[in-house]
């Protein structure tokens, strides 16, 4: 393979500091100790974090997206594992359908998305309930849940299932002792992209939030149309620092470069 | 596990996923598109039961609106354009890297990815500033302060930022089948580099070249937070105004009606792209 000629380094180059540019001006402004938004040169202070936990309006925000997050996550999975197995062991009428509407959430606009769960949730009387937003997210991450459930059960060898069986274990324990042990990393690296994308959802969230069950994105949408101070950076150093921690921990469990390009890099 | 026997086997273990999807998918869906036919009155609301065809004249009849979706396409069209054009090379700059760069690289490029919009808006918000650092650095070399915050121009930058990865990603993978020995064999015949990367290299990543546009395409027609930090007040897109629609007229049925108009136009332009690159490829593969 030949080597790369300067030009197309330089190039690279460009493209590496674009990528990080608004994410790196970000993490060193919440740093800053003035009371406008500046990089700071010669001190640095924690003030603005301290702010950012001191308010009562982020802090709610947070632990609810905290918590939407770890539910929708949770029931993604327990919905994705049993669909993933119906549409890659089984062969029936609509199962291609299934597998699309089960998909069809990332193809479908999140506004589109939201408009339409707000319509259902008004005429249920079930607005800004934390229990329906739990539901609404699941839709939207349940598709990055069984894309990696369905790619564990297609790559592995069933043998060991066969010899379970033929040995006389029953379904229920060779799915348990066998299956579940040989996807799990598909399904704990489902569960984190899940947990990731339900934390930074904010187009579908804007509709169907209440004041009582903002999410943090849609907390930081609303703070930032109206003033923009280091406060905002903070919130988003802190932003970035728990999606930093989740992809750290999908790396180690599933390999970050396999859930981005689908494979080994 | 038998495969044809049970038939009610794979619905019983899809049923409670299906249950979800028809409740919170299909069905709102569906009232969607009956709320987009409601009478709206500016005092009562909505009128259930009575039905009307004034919503879509309205979006597509109104100036204001034509405008809105004239100026989504073409954003939408130039990010495209500009990922194609950033995308597609740093794939292949990427690809053609040893390791352990090219892995970081690669991640440093798509992890954006999974950061929340609203961070990297803000984020872009602060670049592109009156005060902000791209400006500094234009005032060094001498170009005055230009007003870029709250214009097309921090959109289309911030749409770039965001869109990037879902170009890399498909270049990426179509790049990860090229088998090298082609690429060798072709300079071994005395090919130029530019000749075998116009000859051998292109055609065969085009596949990925194209479903990244797709995506592109898609997502940056649909997208809300990016416009509606970026743009302000005054530069709407179909989302931002889907949302005004919503939550400052709470005239839902012709939000409701502009959020399908833009569901439909992303499907139609899928579904024939899809349609004109499949017969491409069949001609030339046949």
């Amino acid at each position: 393979m030949r080597n790369n000629g300067p030009l197309a380094l330089a190039f690279n180059a460009l493209v590496i500091a674009f990528m990080l540019a608004p994410l790196g001006v970000v993490c060193v402004v919440a740093f800053t100790p003035e009371n406008t938004l500046s990089i700071p040169t010669t001190s640095f202070s924690l003030r603005w974090f301290r702010a950012v936990f001191e308010h009562p309006d982020f802090v709610a925000s947070f632990w609810n997206s905290l918590w939407l997050a770890l539910a929708s996550a949770t029931l993604a999975t327990l919905l994705a594992v049993p669909a993933g197995i119906a549409v890659t062991r089984y062969q029936f009428p609509g199962r291609d359908f299934l597998n699309g509407l089960f998909l069809s959430p990332l193809i479908i606009p999140h506004l589109v998305l939201g408009v339409a769960m707000l319509r259902m949730f008004a005429l249920v009387g079930g607005t800004g309930s934390f229990g329906w937003l739990v539901l609404a997210h699941t839709v939207i991450v349940t598709p990055y849940t069984l894309r990696l459930v369905v790619a564990a059960l297609v790559g592995f060898d069933r043998s060991a299932e066969h010899a379970a069986l033929s040995l006389g274990a029953s379904q229920a324990t060779v799915f348990r002792r066998i299956t579940l042990p040989m996807i799990l990393p598909g399904v704990t690296g489902g569960w984190l992209l899940a947990f990731i994308n339900s934390f930074d959802e904010v187009t579908m969230s804007i509709f169907v939030t209440a004041p009582s069950t903002v999410t943090l994105p849609v907390r930081m949408y609303m703070y930032a149309t109206e003033s923009i101070d280091p406060l905002m950076a903070a919130v988003s150093a802190l932003m970035i620092a728990v999606t930093a921690g989740a992809m750290l921990l999908l790396d180690r469990i599933y390999g970050l470069d396999r859930v981005l390009v689908g494979r080994a890099a | 596990m038998s495969s044809t026997s049970k038939p009610a086997v794979p619905w019983l273990l899809a049923g409670p996923g299906l249950l979800l999807f028809a409740t919170l998918l299909l069905v709102p869906l569906l009232l969607t598109a009956v709320l987009s036919f409601n009478v709206y009155d500016t005092t009562t609301g909505v009128q259930a039961g009575q039905y009307t065809l004034e919503h879509y004249v309205h979006v597509f009849t109104d100036d204001y609106y034509l405008g809105i979706f004239w100026r989504t396409f073409w954003i939408s069209l130039l990010v495209t354009l500009i990922c194609v054009a950033v995308g597609a090379p740093e794939a292949y700059v990427l690809s053609r890297m040893r390791n352990p760069w090219r892995s970081i690289l690669l991640l440093i490029v798509l992890a954006p990815l999974l950061v929340s919009v609203v961070v990297r808006a803000f984020g872009w918000s602060m670049l592109l500033g009156p005060e902000g650092l791209v400006n500094g650095a234009l005032r060094l070399i001498g170009i005055g302060p230009v007003k870029m915050l709250y214009t097309e121009i921090a959109v289309v930058i911030a749409l770039v930022h965001v869109m990037l990865p879902f170009m890399v990603i498909p270049v990426w993978t179509s790049l990860q089948k090229l088998d090298p020995g082609v690429e060798n064999a072709a300079l071994s015949l005395n090919a130029s580099p530019l000749t075998t990367l116009r000859r051998v290299v292109l055609p065969q990543v085009m596949p990925g070249v194209l479903s990244g546009s797709l995506i592109v395409f898609g997502l940056s027609a649909s997208s809300f937070a990016i416009p509606g930090l970026l743009g302000g007040r005054r530069l709407k897109m179909v989302a931002t105004i889907v949302y005004d629609e919503y939550l400052h007229e709470l005239n839902w049925p012709l939000g409701a009606t502009v959020a399908l108009v833009l569901l439909v136009a992303n499907m139609i332009v899928m579904l024939s792209f899809n349609r004109v690159v499949e017969g491409r490829y069949k001609k030339s593969l046949g």
